[in-house]
């Protein structure tokens, strides 16, 4: 195992990287988040894999967790770094509730704050490795939004991590609509699982799936979906590949 | 455990163009609303553009996340100053805060390249263009970002802006006609989409003149 | 003489139990021009009585904007309530940059309480000596507090601080049930009336009064002073007309009484005014 990079200049303006304290690639990282709205809330995918490299390392890793009352959090990335900001978050939302005088932290503010701590993290060059998806409702109003480790951020109807920006969206993009009932937006959540499934090597089957109302928000029992790798070309992988073990 | 990812960078560039024509009683200030990184489009409605003061709007492309911390930056220096000067602040103050609040990112610049445009203190129309640190000149029209090779040239061509070498110095404004400029900026970004994959989606048209701030739009290439 | 043993510093008790310091800069509240406050459900309206120096000078701005949905009006020392107000001006730029919405009016306000409270309990500092009608609206409905030196505050249907606004709280105690349901224009009425009260019998024009509303669809704005006297014209309210001049007179007399501190009543500690 090596930690310290190659290349690095002597007089490096922020010393040699071996003994520093900064996230310069992540370690177990989770992959893509997808996500969204639909006729009463937001719905929010994500399977529950925990990749060390390519190594399948963690297979029971929930990466989305409820924030306070209006909000869901989705995360890929750094699995340590998603705990940690779920640390700052719990704390954030305690003293909101602290203040107990009926105004609470939506999911707007909630996203903000997270892209303030993600920027500022990138501004001391030491980045919360992570893709964060944020998700709510409030007051009628739903909102989706995301953060990258760098702090771009932006909100839409339907958003992904990762893998899912190649893979999901494009179908989100052709099937999504205003009134998705409940059970069309898992099914497309589903749709596009099930191609990440697929196509992305470190995406495992076994998710869960979370809604978020005005009513509240459930977050899913583990679950997996179903397959088809019965196809002939998958039979004999290596059949005239000639020379090939 | 080998090393998958590419060395971090801090920064992105999340593409766009940028627009601003000044004329004698107007501003027109237009960009495209896409928001990409790399060959993935993450947004096809994201605003580029920020108002900044009741004669003063900003359209910024870059890094996204250094665009808005920028522009809440601003945003809340001008507070500050409603506050101490019970005033909106004129264009060209805008434009001297945003050059230094740039240049005092010299070292870790933000990673924006804007143009502002407005009205001045006689309400005529006027149009600062920037480097991301901060160089700014005053100008009679200006394009910055991803389409800006293709768009600047084009700008130029149509506008025949009298030489800044002239002596005495003339007056940079556009001689065209409000709905001229505007229809001017609509061609040029319809031609910079067939292009540049960065630009598309959406052209947001803001207007200024002594009515107040006008806002347009008109649908780009989505391809 | 009589010589006041326990008021030399802030953080000295008196055996009954009080803080003289604290006392005396709530008193520097009571002694500088009146600032009125009142609220319905859906708007606040702050007043001030503007009160030059001198016949040479112009009068101190009492009334601040803090945000869009956050206003002042002050009474005491002035130079105190600028500080107060920057000082809240900032914490409004500081919350909206972090989470892109307005910070509640209530939190705003016990953190300025929180800022008063320290000057009560060090002995290199001094309490501030200023009152504040704080204004503002939030996801919870319109508020109106009151904040003081000792770093109490209370929340208010409608409130009169400094001098005589004991009179001001006479008028406003016998109509504020029906403050909660009045639109936007009879509270301002109510806020001129209750202004009225505190000139003892000088005529009330818009030269000498200011008059700020926040509400519903409405950012915090102080109204120009055409508006206030047009406002002053269709009410009719021109003053003069009142008799009661003993009352405020009364009051005054109790103001002198506690000045005098601990040598008079040996009562509860009047933090709480």
């Amino acid at each position: 195992m090596q930690f310290t990079a190659s290349k690095q200049p002597e007089n490096c303006l922020l010393g040699p990287e071996s003994d520093s304290q900064r996230t310069l690639y992540p370690y177990v990282t989770g992959t893509s988040v997808v996500a969204l709205k639909y006729k009463d809330g937001i719905l929010m995918a994500a399977d529950m894999g925990g990749s060390y490299g390519s190594t399948l390392r963690y297979k029971s890793v929930e990466r989305m967790k409820p924030i306070g009352k209006h909000s869901l959090l989705g995360a890929s990335g750094e699995i340590s770094d998603f705990q940690e900001i779920l640390k700052y978050l719990d704390e954030l939302i305690l003293y909101d509730n602290m203040w107990d005088d009926g105004n609470s932290l939506g999911p707007k503010e909630v996203h903000n704050y997270l892209t303030r701590v993600m920027y500022n993290r990138r501004n001391k060059f030491n980045p919360l490795w992570n893709s964060l998806v944020l998700g709510g409702v409030k007051k009628g109003e739903k909102y989706l939004g995301t953060v990258s480790m760098i702090g771009v951020n932006f909100e839409d109807n339907h958003v992904a991590t990762g893998f899912g920006n190649h893979l999901a969206r494009p179908i989100l993009r052709q099937e999504w609509h205003e009134n998705l009932s409940f059970e069309d937006g898992v099914k497309l959540l589903e749709k596009c699982m099930r191609v990440l499934l697929y196509r992305d090597r470190s995406a495992i089957n076994k998710l869960q799936i979370a809604k978020i109302t005005e009513e509240g928000m459930t977050i899913s029992q583990p679950y997996s979906l179903k397959t088809y790798w019965e196809f002939s070309a998958f039979e004999n992988p290596t059949q005239g590949a000639v020379g090939s073990w | 455990m080998p090393k998958e990812q590419a060395n971090w960078s801090p920064y992105d560039n999340n593409g766009g163009s940028c627009v601003a024509v000044a004329g004698a009683d107007y501003c027109v200030i237009a960009a495209d609303t896409r928001m990409s990184t790399g060959y993935n489009i993450l947004t096809r409605d994201y605003s580029k553009i920020c108002k900044l003061a009741d004669k003063c709007v900003m359209a910024s492309s870059g890094f996204q996340a250094d665009v808005k911390a920028l522009q809440k930056h601003l945003a809340a220096r001008h507070l500050i100053y409603q506050h101490q000067h019970n005033k909106q602040m004129s264009c060209p103050a805008m434009a001297q805060l945003l050059s230094n609040t740039l240049y005092y990112k010299r070292f870790f610049p933000y990673y924006s390249f804007n143009v502002l445009g407005g009205l001045d203190n006689e309400g005529k129309g006027c149009v600062f263009t920037y480097d991301a640190v901060g160089s700014y000149e005053k100008v009679g029209y200006s394009s910055q970002g991803s389409g800006s090779t293709l768009i600047m040239p084009f700008l130029d061509n149509q506008l025949k802006s009298p030489s800044p070498l002239l002596l005495p110095a003339q007056d940079a404004v556009t001689p065209l006609a409000e709905a001229e400029a505007i229809d001017l900026v609509k061609t040029v970004f319809a031609s910079a989409s067939e292009r540049d994959i960065y630009t598309g989606d959406k052209l947001e048209i803001v207007v200024i003149n002594a009515d107040g701030i006008r806002r347009e739009y008109m649908d780009l290439r989505k391809d | 003489m009589f010589r006041n043993q326990y008021d030399t510093d802030v953080t000295t008790w008196s055996p009954a139990g009080r803080l003289f310091q604290v006392e005396y800069a709530m008193e520097a509240v009571k002694q500088g021009s009146a600032a009125i406050g009142l609220r319905s459900k859906t708007h606040v309206v702050l007043g001030c009585v503007n009160k030059a120096n001198s016949e040479l000078s112009s009068h101190q701005k009492k009334i601040f904007k803090v945000d869009d949905h956050i206003g002042v009006a002050i009474a005491g020392l002035t130079a105190d309530g600028r500080v107060l107000s920057r000082y809240m001006r900032n914490e409004c730029i500081n919350y909206n940059f972090t989470y892109e919405s307005p910070l509640p009016v209530g939190r705003l306000v016990v953190q300025l309480a929180d800022k008063a409270q320290v000057c009560t309990q060090r002995s290199w500092k001094r309490p501030y000596g200023v009152g504040l009608l704080v204004a503002g609206l939030d996801e919870s409905g319109a508020h109106l507090y009151y904040n003081c030196p000792s770093g109490n505050y209370f929340e208010y249907q409608a409130f009169a601080i400094g001098s005589r606004s004991q009179a001001a709280k006479t008028y406003l105690e016998r109509r504020f049930e029906n403050f909660a349901d009045s639109s936007r224009d009879d509270l301002v009425k109510d806020a001129l009336m209750a202004i009225r009260e505190t000139l003892q019998g000088e005529t009330l024009k818009s030269s000498i009064c200011t008059v700020a509303v926040v509400g519903v669809g409405e950012p915090f704005h102080i109204l120009d002073q055409e508006t206030v006297q047009q406002m002053i014209n269709a009410f009719e309210i021109v003053g003069e007309q009142e008799g009661p001049a003993a009352e405020p007179d009364a009051a005054a007399g109790q103001e002198a009484a506690a000045e005098q501190g601990g040598s008079t009543d040996e009562g509860v500690a009047p933090m709480d005014i």
